[in-house]
C-alpha cells in the first residue's frame, strides 16, 4: 500500500461492539457462577487460613498458633510420619499399577475386561473399608495374622496397605490411558533396528509413558497424604496429619490447631497439584495424528506370567472386599461364626442406622444432578463466552482450586464459614444443602476437566452459525451440544454419584443429627466398637455404588446404540 | 487506489453493497488487518486470495461481526452495521469444517433458522425440500451428516446457511477439506447457484485456481494488506507487483537493470519490453517478470526480438503440458521455466538435454521495481 494510507487509519473510528441478547446472558451466568464459586471454594478458605492466626477468643495472634504447633513434638513428628507413608504408599503403587496396566495395554492375556473391572473395585468403596478388612485379616484376631511375623497391623503396615488398595485404581487408570497411546510405528522401527526388548522399553515405553506416570505419582501422593479413613481405622498410635486435624477439631475442640494442622496438610498437596500442572503443560502432543495404534502380539510366556500377576493383585482386591462381606454376615468374630443379618439391623447401633444410608442415597443423587447441571453449564461458559476475559479467567481459575484442597480441609473450612453467625448462609449449616454444595465443590474440579474436555471436541463454529441462524445460544445448547456430550454429562453425574456414597473426609465435620451419612456411619460404629455392621454398612455403600455404575453401563450403552446413526466414532 | 476500482467491464451502474472502510484489527500487538478498504457490488461472487495469515479469514469474520474490527467501518445495504454483534447482521455462513449439527437430520440442520422464525411447520417442510433440492440433495433429508460423504455434507451446509435468505453469503475456505475432484465439480455446483440465486458471495481460499475459476473479482491479500483488486483476467495478466504474479500463477521472476525507455537487461541479455518499464529511470535494479506458458518456442529464428539459444535441464511431464527448467549460457545462474504443449515437445522432439531457440515475447514481460 502507498504511504498516503497510515494517516487515513488515524481518522478510522475505534469499533464499540454492541453486545448481544446472547453475550449479556453469557456474562451475567458467568457472574452468578463467579459469585457461586467464591461462596463455596475461596471464601470458606480464606476463613480457614484467618482462623489459623486467630486465638480462642478470635484475637488475631500472628503465627503463634504455627509456633506451638512446631513445638509440639507429637504434632511435628505427624508430618515426617504422613511423608513416609505417602512415598512409600506411591512407591508401591505406582509400582503394581504400572505392571497391571501394562498387562492390560501390552500383552494379549485372556480377560483383560473382567481384570479391568476388578481393578476399579476399590473405588466403589469408602477408604474405611480396606482398613476394616485388614483388621480382620492380621488383627489381634485376625485370620491370617501369622503373616506379619510378629508385627502389628496397627500402624504405618496397615496404612500403607490400605492406601495401596484404596489408591490402586486411580493410579491404572492414568497409567492405562498413557500406554494406550504408544505409536506402533516407533516399535516398528527399534525392531527393524535390531533392538533389543529391555531396550525397546527403556527407549520407546516408558518415555512414552512417562508423563503419565508422574501424573499418577502426585494424584497417589495427594490421595494419601489428605486420606483419613484408613489411618483413622488402623492408624492406632501412628499420627499422620490428616489424623490430627479430625482429633484437635472432633476430639479436643481445638478449632484454631485445627486450622493449623489443616493448612500444613494443604502444603504438600498444592505443591504436588502444582507440580503436576507445570509438568502436564509440558506434555504437548506427545503422539501425532498420523502415529499408528500399537497392537501387541501374543507371546505365550508373557502373557502367562502378566496373567498370574494380574491374578494375584485382583484376587487381593475381591480378597479384602470378600472379607468385608463374611465380617459383615457372622455373628461375632472369632467366637460365633454363624451367619445372621444382625450385623445389618443398623438401627441397633450407635452411629446412624438405616436413615444415614437413606440419606447418603439423597445426598448422592442430589450432588450427581445439581452437580452436573452447575459443572456442565459452567464448562460450557468458560468455554464459550465471548470477550469477558478477566473474569473468565478468574472463574476458570476458582474452577481448578478444588482439585489441590484435600477433603479435611475443605469441611473444616465449611465449619469457619457457614457456621460463622455474621454469615447470612449461615442457614445451610446442619442441612442437607450444605453437604450437597461442599460434595459438589470437592469434586468440581475433575468433573469440570471431562466437561471441558467434550465441549473442546466438539466444532467451534457451532456456535457462529447459530449467530449466523439468528438461534439464541441456549437453544443450540440443548438441541445440539447437550445431546452431544451426554456421554460425558452421564460420566460426571456417576462420578459425582459415587465419590458422593464414600466421600468421608469432607462432611465429616458438616453432618448433624438429622443428615448422618452412610460413610460417616461407618466411622462412627467402628469408632464405636461395632466394626461388623461398620463393614456391613461398607458392604451396602459397595453395593449400592456398583448398582449405579452397572445402571450407567446398560445407558450408556442403550445411549449409544440410538445414537449409533450420527454419533462418529 | 486501486481497491477503488469499480468492476472491470461493468459499464452499467451497480449498486454498492458492502463497504469497508479503514478496516484494522490487532490481537495484542499483532496487526491482522491493516488499513483495508474495499467496496463489494450486489451480487458479485468476491474471492478473498491469500497465504495462510494474510488476514483474509480474519477480514470475513469482521464483516460477520465475529471477531469485530478494532477500527474501521462497515456498512451493508446502506446499514452500519461496525458495531452490530453476529447475531443482528443479515449474512449466511458455510466453513471448511461443515460445522453440521451432528445429532440433528439434514433436514433439521437446514430447517435450523427456520424454526426460530416462527414459521408454520408446513411452511418450513416447504422451505426445507426446496433447498434441498437446489443443493440436489431431496433424497437425504432423513440422514444424518455422518452417513453424507464430505462433499454433501458441505452442500447440506450450503443450504442451511442460505434457508433464511441472507444478504450476504460467506464462505471461509469451503472446499478445502475435500479431495480433488469433490472440490471440482463443488465449484461448479457453487457457481451455477450463486448465478441462479444472485446473492451477493465471499468466498475465502489459498487456492489461487479456485479464485481464478469462480470470483467475478478477486482480492489478493499479504501481510494484511490488499494487494490487487480486480477480474481473474486482470489479475493474471496484469499483477500489480511480483508478490501477485508469484502467488497467482506461476511466474518467472529474473533479476535486472533499465536500460533504456523500454528495455532492460538480464544477465548478457537485451529485452525490448513493449509495455515499457513504467517510468523507471535507466539503472534501476527491477525485477523482470513473465508466465512460463509466455515463452515461445515455434518458429523463433535465432538473432529475433528477445531470443536467445537456452538447453533443457528438466522436463517433467505434467498430463496436459511439459514444464521444462532452461538454463542459458547469456543468463548466468539464471533459470527459466517454461510450460510446452504436448503438440510443442512432439513436433519439435524437445528433451532432455536438448539446445533450443526460445523468445521472451516483449508484450507479456512485466517489470517491477527491486524492493
Amino acid at each position: 500500500m502507498t504511504e498516503g494510507v497510515t494517516t487515513l487509519s488515524a481518522a478510522a473510528p475505534l469499533a464499540r461492539p454492541i453486545l448481544s441478547r446472547d453475550d449479556w446472558i453469557m456474562r451475567w451466568g458467568m457472574l452468578v457462577l463467579g459469585v457461586w464459586l467464591s461462596v463455596a471454594v475461596v471464601l470458606p478458605l480464606y476463613t480457614l487460613l484467618s482462623k489459623g492466626l486467630e486465638d480462642h477468643a478470635g484475637r488475631f495472634v500472628g503465627l503463634a498458633n504455627f509456633a506451638e504447633f512446631f513445638a509440639t513434638p507429637v504434632l511435628f513428628n505427624s508430618i515426617y510420619n504422613s511423608l513416609t507413608i505417602a512415598i512409600i504408599s506411591t512407591v508401591i503403587t505406582i509400582t503394581l499399577a504400572f505392571v497391571y496396566a501394562y498387562a492390560l495395554t501390552r500383552s494379549c492375556m485372556p480377560g483383560k475386561g473382567i481384570f479391568k473391572g476388578i481393578a476399579m473395585v476399590p473405588i466403589l468403596a469408602p477408604s474405611l473399608l480396606p482398613a476394616i478388612s485388614l483388621v480382620y485379616l492380621f488383627g489381634n484376631q485376625g485370620m491370617i495374622k501369622g503373616v506379619l511375623m510378629g508385627e502389628t497391623i496397627y500402624g504405618p503396615i496397615g496404612i500403607v496397605m490400605g492406601e495401596v488398595f484404596w489408591t490402586f485404581p486411580h493410579a491404572l487408570i492414568i497409567i492405562i490411558t498413557a500406554l494406550s497411546m504408544a505409536d506402533a510405528r516407533l516399535y516398528e522401527a527399534a525392531e527393524s533396528l535390531g533392538t533389543s526388548k529391555l531396550r525397546t522399553f527403556f527407549t520407546v515405553t516408558l518415555p512414552g509413558a512417562r508423563y503419565g506416570v508422574i501424573s499418577a505419582c502426585f494424584v497417589v501422593f495427594t490421595l494419601v497424604i489428605t486420606d483419613f479413613g484408613v489411618p483413622k481405622v488402623i492408624g492406632g498410635q501412628y499420627n499422620v496429619l490428616a489424623t490430627d486435624v479430625y482429633k484437635q477439631v472432633i476430639g479436643q475442640q481445638n478449632f484454631q490447631m485445627g486450622a493449623v494442622v489443616g493448612m500444613v496438610l494443604l502444603v504438600p498437596a498444592v505443591l504436588a497439584f502444582i507440580a503436576d500442572r507445570i509438568i502436564q503443560r509440558k506434555q504437548v502432543a506427545l503422539i501425532s495424528a498420523r502415529a499408528v495404534p500399537y497392537h501387541p502380539k501374543p507371546k505365550t510366556r508373557f502373557d502367562m506370567a502378566m496373567m498370574g500377576f494380574c491374578c494375584v493383585v485382583g484376587f487381593m482386591i475381591l480378597g479384602i472386599i470378600a472379607v468385608d462381606a463374611f465380617a459383615s454376615f457372622i455373628q461375632l468374630w472369632p467366637y460365633n461364626l454363624t451367619l445372621t443379618l444382625y450385623n445389618y439391623d443398623f438401627d441397633l447401633r450407635d452411629g446412624g442406622g438405616w436413615a444415614s444410608y437413606r440419606n447418603s442415597i439423597v445426598m448422592a443423587s442430589y450432588t450427581a444432578v445439581i452437580g452436573t447441571v452447575i459443572i456442565f453449564a459452567g464448562a460450557y461458559l468458560v468455554e464459550k463466552i465471548r470477550g469477558f476475559t478477566v473474569i473468565r479467567s478468574l472463574v476458570q481459575f476458582m474452577c481448578i482450586i478444588p482439585l489441590a484442597v484435600p477433603g479435611l480441609v475443605l469441611g473444616l473450612a465449611y465449619i469457619f464459614f457457614f457456621n460463622h453467625p455474621d454469615n447470612p448462609l449461615e442457614f445451610v449449616y446442619g442441612t442437607m444443602a450444605i453437604l450437597v454444595i461442599c460434595t459438589v465443590t470437592h469434586f468440581y474440579t475433575v468433573s469440570h476437566l471431562t466437561a471441558t474436555t467434550a465441549l473442546k471436541q466438539m466444532d467451534p463454529e457451532f456456535e457462529a452459525v447459530s449467530m449466523s441462524l439468528k438461534v439464541p445460544f441456549y437453544k443450540t445448547f440443548w438441541r445440539v451440544t447437550v445431546p452431544v456430550c451426554v456421554p460425558a454429562i452421564l460420566d460426571i453425574s456417576i462420578y459425582l454419584f459415587v465419590n458422593a456414597m464414600t466421600t468421608v473426609s469432607a462432611v465429616v465435620f458438616i453432618y448433624s443429627a438429622d443428615t448422618t451419612l452412610a460413610s460417616v456411619a461407618v466411622l462412627n460404629m467402628d469408632d464405636a466398637g461395632e466394626v461388623a455392621s461398620a463393614a456391613a454398612m461398607g458392604m451396602m455403600i459397595v453395593c449400592t455404588s456398583a448398582g449405579v455404575r452397572v445402571l450407567h453401563a446398560l445407558l450408556t450403552r442403550g445411549i449409544a446404540r440410538a445414537s449409533q446413526a450420527w454419533r462418529v466414532r | 487506489m486501486v481497491t477503488q476500482e469499480t468492476p472491470a467491464g461493468s459499464g452499467n451502474q451497480r449498486t454498492r453493497y458492502l463497504k469497508i472502510e479503514n478496516i484494522t484489527k490487532k490481537f495484542g500487538d499483532f496487526v491482522a488487518l491493516q488499513d483495508i478498504s474495499l467496496d463489494i457490488y450486489k451480487g458479485e461472487f468476491i474471492c478473498f486470495l491469500g497465504p495462510s495469515g494474510c488476514g483474509k479469514t480474519t477480514l470475513l469474520r469482521a464483516i460477520a461481526g465475529l471477531d469485530i474490527q478494532t477500527s474501521g467501518r462497515i456498512e451493508q445495504g446502506g446499514k452500519d452495521i461496525s458495531n452490530l454483534p453476529a447475531a443482528e447482521r443479515n449474512f449466511g455462513i458455510v466453513f471448511q469444517s461443515y460445522a453440521l449439527f451432528p445429532n440433528l437430520t439434514v433436514s433439521k440442520n437446514v430447517g435450523y433458522g427456520l424454526v426460530n422464525r416462527r414459521m408454520g411447520k408446513a411452511a418450513i417442510g416447504e422451505r426445507v425440500a426446496e433447498l434441498l433440492d437446489l443443493v440436489g440433495l431431496s433424497d437425504q433429508g432423513s440422514k444424518y451428516p455422518a452417513q453424507l460423504s464430505g462433499g454433501e455434507q458441505q452442500r447440506v451446509a450450503l443450504a442451511r446457511a442460505l434457508a433464511t435468505s441472507p444478504g450476504l453469503l460467506l464462505l471461509d475456505e469451503p472446499l478445502s477439506a475435500l479431495d480433488a475432484k469433490v472440490r471440482v465439480f463443488l465449484r461448479q455446483e457453487i457457481k451455477a447457484l450463486h448465478r441462479r440465486l444472485g446473492v451477493t458471495t465471499i468466498m475465502v481460499t489459498h487456492d489461487q485456481e479456485e479464485a481464478l475459476t469462480m470470483a467475478d473479482r478477486i482480492v489478493v491479500m499479504n501481510q494484511g494488506t490488499i494487494e490487487q483488486v480486480g477480474t481473474p483476467i486482470e489479475i493474471y495478466r496484469n499483477p500489480m507487483n511480483r508478490c501477485v504474479g508469484d502467488f497467482v500463477g506461476i511466474m518467472n521472476c529474473l533479476s535486472g537493470v533499465v536500460t533504456g525507455a523500454a528495455s532492460v537487461r538480464v544477465g548478457a541479455m537485451e529485452f525490448d519490453c513493449a509495455n515499457g518499464v513504467g517510468g523507471l529511470t535507466e539503472g534501476q535494479a527491477v525485477t523482470v517478470c513473465l508466465r512460463p506458458e509466455e515463452i515461445a518456442v515455434r518458429g523463433v529464428a535465432s538473432g529475433g526480438a528477445n531470443s536467445f539459444e537456452a538447453r533443457i535441464s528438466r522436463l517433467e511431464f505434467l498430463g496436459s503440458f511439459y514444464r521444462a527448467t532452461l538454463e542459458a549460457e547469456r543468463l548466468g545462474d539464471m533459470k527459466i521455466t517454461a510450460d510446452f504443449s504436448i503438440n510443442e515437445v512432439r513436433d519439435l522432439t524437445l528433451d532432455e538435454g536438448a539446445t533450443i531457440q526460445i523468445a521472451l515475447p516483449g508484450e507479456h514481460i512485466r517489470i517491477f521495481a527491486e524492493a
